[in-house]
């Protein structure tokens, strides 16, 4: 079993009025020196079975299609070691 | 005989009995699609209602674009048949890609729920031919991701082509429903795609059809009666 990471974020022209409440609360919280904030969204995907170039391109169009509506979101896709017990 | 015009209800739907009055009102027959039924039962034209298909998971519009009642729709919108969107149904069809651009949550995260001036930009789509292009009409909007975002040759290029079909009207007092409520890019509430048929707006021109309920006014009836004429005369 691998767990894939499909990172989705706005796309930096859109405005995102989400990370920037954030960003305005950190002055409050004492933490200086943070310009920008733009919040995102992250899923993990527990794949059955390799992941081959083949899985990878499925989940590739899954996060294409599906997962970030690209008209408006950015994506990556990564492969994440998953440190199994008993290895 | 009349025209009969399809409301889909999926789960999360709040405005399918709503658009089914209107459409009645307006002397059209109302149908109810089911989000999991393929069949449109051979309707004329079909409105996405509003609401929160799908408790707006993942995106507004987004799971509900890939229900079955979908597959025909788009389909069928392709080749011509006239589709209205209201809000989440707006959010839908952006999300299928009928039309262009994105919503996203409101610029002052909060949900809004107030009557609301527009001004009718075209009015020669299948929804908007009983107005006349210039027209200001004050109906209820109540949404929580109402911004209407697109890159800028899209937005060029809606303009160009007269695509868009509802601004807020600003520059007024709030309290009269002016101003852009949600950050919307052009002030932009409502769009159409090229050929005309297929059409979106956050605002709820089916909440604004008898005078003694929803804004008092009937501003929103000529949608439904622009369509009827539309199909009627075909």
């Amino acid at each position: 079993m691998a767990r894939v990471v499909v990172d989705v974020m706005l796309k930096p022209e859109i405005l995102d009025p989400q990370g920037q409440a954030v960003q305005r609360a950190l002055p409050r919280l004492g933490f200086e020196g943070v310009s920008d904030v733009r919040q995102g969204k992250r899923f993990e995907l527990e794949v059955d079975g390799p992941v081959d170039d083949a899985a990878l391109a499925r989940i590739h169009e899954l996060a294409e299609s599906f997962l970030a509506n690209t008209v408006i979101e950015d994506f990556t896709v990564k492969v994440e070691e998953v440190a199994e017990a008993g290895k | 005989m009349t025209a009969r015009i399809g409301v889909v209800t999926f789960p999360g739907s709040l405005d399918d009995r709503d658009t089914r009055r209107a459409i009645k009102l307006a002397g059209a027959e109302p149908v109810a699609l089911w989000h999991k039924d393929k069949d449109l039962r051979q309707v004329d034209a079909v409105v996405l209602c509003g609401g929160f298909s799908y408790g707006d998971y993942l995106r507004a519009g987004a799971i509900a674009r890939f229900s079955p009642v979908m597959e025909t729709l788009i389909e069928q919108a392709k080749s011509g048949m006239p589709v209205l969107g209201i809000c989440n149904g707006f959010q839908i069809l952006t999300e299928a890609h009928l039309l262009p651009g994105g919503m996203l949550g409101n610029d002052h995260l909060h949900f809004i729920c107030r009557d609301q001036k527009l001004r009718v930009e075209n009015a020669s789509t299948a929804w908007t031919a009983d107005y006349e292009a210039g027209q200001e009409i004050h109906i209820p909007l109540k949404n929580m991701d109402g911004r209407y975002v697109a890159d800028e040759r899209t937005l060029d290029m809606l303009e160009a082509e007269g695509r868009v079909a509802f601004r807020y009207v600003t520059g007024g007092d709030a309290a009269e429903g002016h101003g852009n409520p949600n950050g919307s890019l052009r002030d932009i509430a409502g769009i159409s795609n090229e050929a005309g048929n297929v059409v979106g707006l956050m605002p709820h021109p089916e909440h604004a059809v008898e005078p003694l309920v929803g804004s008092g006014r009937t501003d929103g009836l000529p949608f439904f009666t622009s369509i009827l004429k539309k199909l009627v005369t075909a």
